[in-house]
């Protein structure tokens, strides 16, 4: 079907989008890749009066290295973490966690903040943030200044499809903490379909001592719950991990996830699928955190370089063509 | 520049230029034209093709910028000053099939060909940045696109073709 009618606004700053945003309150919706938002359009199941367009706000499209985490500015396609080396390099987890959203060509056009913002319980990036107790920065225009907040991932999901956002405030940046030394990672997922939405999955992290010991661990589902549900994996890894103690951590996993029946799958299934997946991913997180396989950290100069890099060139798609 | 959100209708129209197929192109339309209807409606290009419109199917697939995109997701107006590809752009001037298309004909990657638009353009930037893919590289480029005629098969073999034609004759 053909989307409704809408005022389409493109604001050239974050002042001016805020001040919009302030204005027009809930009869606006931000739009920056659309791979979300544009389907519901065209289903009508949204028929906001107006788009504001961010693409053509500069300095949004900032990605590098800060504070121990790396920041995605809120105009960054899912396809450009996937193509620079720096971001492989200081957060293999977010890469590969990006690798499994949709297909390229969806990934050409969504963004990362989008994808947070848009809160799909189904979506890997929720689950990514919540896991690594990220967060987002949020910005809105209030009493006459612009006024900005930290939200944690925690804090930022509230059910399907709804953030803790207020109708004012546009994401600026994501932030996702970059992981600890002796820490390994992995994500797994299983669908019907290559591409689509995941049945079950799962982001974790596990993290060993000198001698190899897991000494804590945390998992992140998606499509387990109307929000990412984190879980403490700590108690079940009882020194061993993986191997002998895998059967305490499905069972860890199995008694913590409540996921309900729906066409794809039934509750009990994804129960299921969600524990085995957690098994297959502590095995491989954690001989990535023996192996010391995850890629050290980068250098800050390499990093900061990359960020101070003109923002036009890698708006521009073309440029690198 | 935003419009002043409470003078501004709905039906106002924007003037969006794009640059198809090397050819600089304009139209006057309403924010909510989706770029694949610009492209068949307002610019007469029916080559690409309007399956689901809803980003499941890949028939609308373009070129944005060299990138692979779905218009059917994509505001024309959001791309006002893009460079697109579409797949008129793909024969030569005199209309004389480029690799791409040569191969999908000379292994049958094509049956009733509503979907062969979007494998075309996917398999052309596939090769343009990579020329000599292997079978899951393709897979992985052309699996978000569906065909409900080849089983996929004979499209994959054509793309491994049109790897071997664009190599004997680059264009």
């Amino acid at each position: 079907m053909k989307p409704p009618p809408f005022v389409y606004h493109r604001p050239a700053s974050v002042e001016e989008a805020t001040r919009l945003l302030a204005e027009l309150r809930d009869e606006a919706k931000i739009v920056a890749g659309g791979q979300s938002l544009v389907p519901l359009l065209n289903f009508r199941l949204a028929a906001p009066a107006h788009l504001v367009d961010i693409n053509g706000i500069t300095g949004l499209d900032r990605l590098g290295w800060a504070d121990g985490a790396v920041e995605v500015g809120a105009t960054v396609r899912h396809s450009r973490l996937l193509r620079e080396r720096e971001v492989a390099a200081a957060h293999p987890l977010l890469v590969e966690a990006t690798g499994w959203i949709a297909h390229p060509v969806i990934r050409n056009r969504g963004t990362v903040c989008g994808s947070l913002a848009h809160a799909d319980p189904a979506a890997e990036l929720p689950a990514v943030l919540a896991l690594l107790d990220g967060g987002v920065e949020a910005v809105s225009w209030r009493g006459g200044s612009q006024a900005s907040r930290r939200v944690p991932a925690a804090e930022l999901f509230a059910g399907p499809l709804q953030t803790t956002l207020e109708v004012d405030e546009l994401v600026v940046a994501a932030y996702f903490p970059t992981l600890a030394a002796g820490t390994g990672w992995a994500v797994e997922e299983l669908a019907r379909r290559h591409g689509d939405y995941a049945l079950a999955g799962i982001v974790l992290t596990v993290t060993v001592d000198g001698e190899g010991k897991p000494t804590s661990g945390r998992a992140a589902y998606l499509s387990c719950a109307p929000t990412p549900v984190v879980v403490d994996i700590g108690p079940a890894l009882g020194g061993g991990g993986g191997g002998a103690g895998s059967a305490t951590v499905y069972d860890l996993v199995a008694s913590s996830l409540d996921p309900t029946d729906d066409i794809h799958a039934t509750a009990v299934y994804r129960r299921h699928l969600a524990a085995t997946l957690t098994v297959r991913a502590l095995d491989r997180a954690l001989s990535r955190a023996r192996t010391g396989t995850q890629p050290p950290q980068p250098e800050l100069a390499a990093v900061s370089d990359a960020m101070a890099a003109p923002t036009a060139a890698s708006s521009d798609g073309g440029a690198e063509r | 520049m935003s419009p002043n959100p409470r003078t501004s209708s709905p039906a106002d129209l924007h003037e969006v230029v794009v640059t198809v197929n090397g050819v600089t192109r304009s139209a006057r339309v309403p924010a909510r034209r989706l770029l694949s209807d610009m492209l068949r409606h307002d610019l007469r290009l029916t080559g690409t093709h309007v399956g689901c419109e809803h980003g499941v199917c890949g028939a609308c697939t373009v070129l944005l910028e060299g990138e692979p995109i779905r218009s059917c997701l994509t505001f024309a107006v959001m791309v006002d000053g893009a460079r697109i590809t579409t797949v008129e752009g793909l024969a030569g001037p005199d209309g004389e099939l480029g690799p791409v298309q040569r191969a999908f004909r000379e292994c049958h990657g094509l049956q009733c060909g509503f979907c062969t638009p979007g494998f075309l353009l996917l398999t052309t930037e596939l090769l343009s940045r990579s020329p000599e893919p292997a079978d899951d590289e393709i897979v992985d480029a052309l699996g978000g696109n569906l065909c409900r005629c080849t089983g996929y098969v004979n499209i994959v073999r054509s793309v491994r073709r049109a790897a071997e034609l664009a190599r004997e004759q680059p264009s």
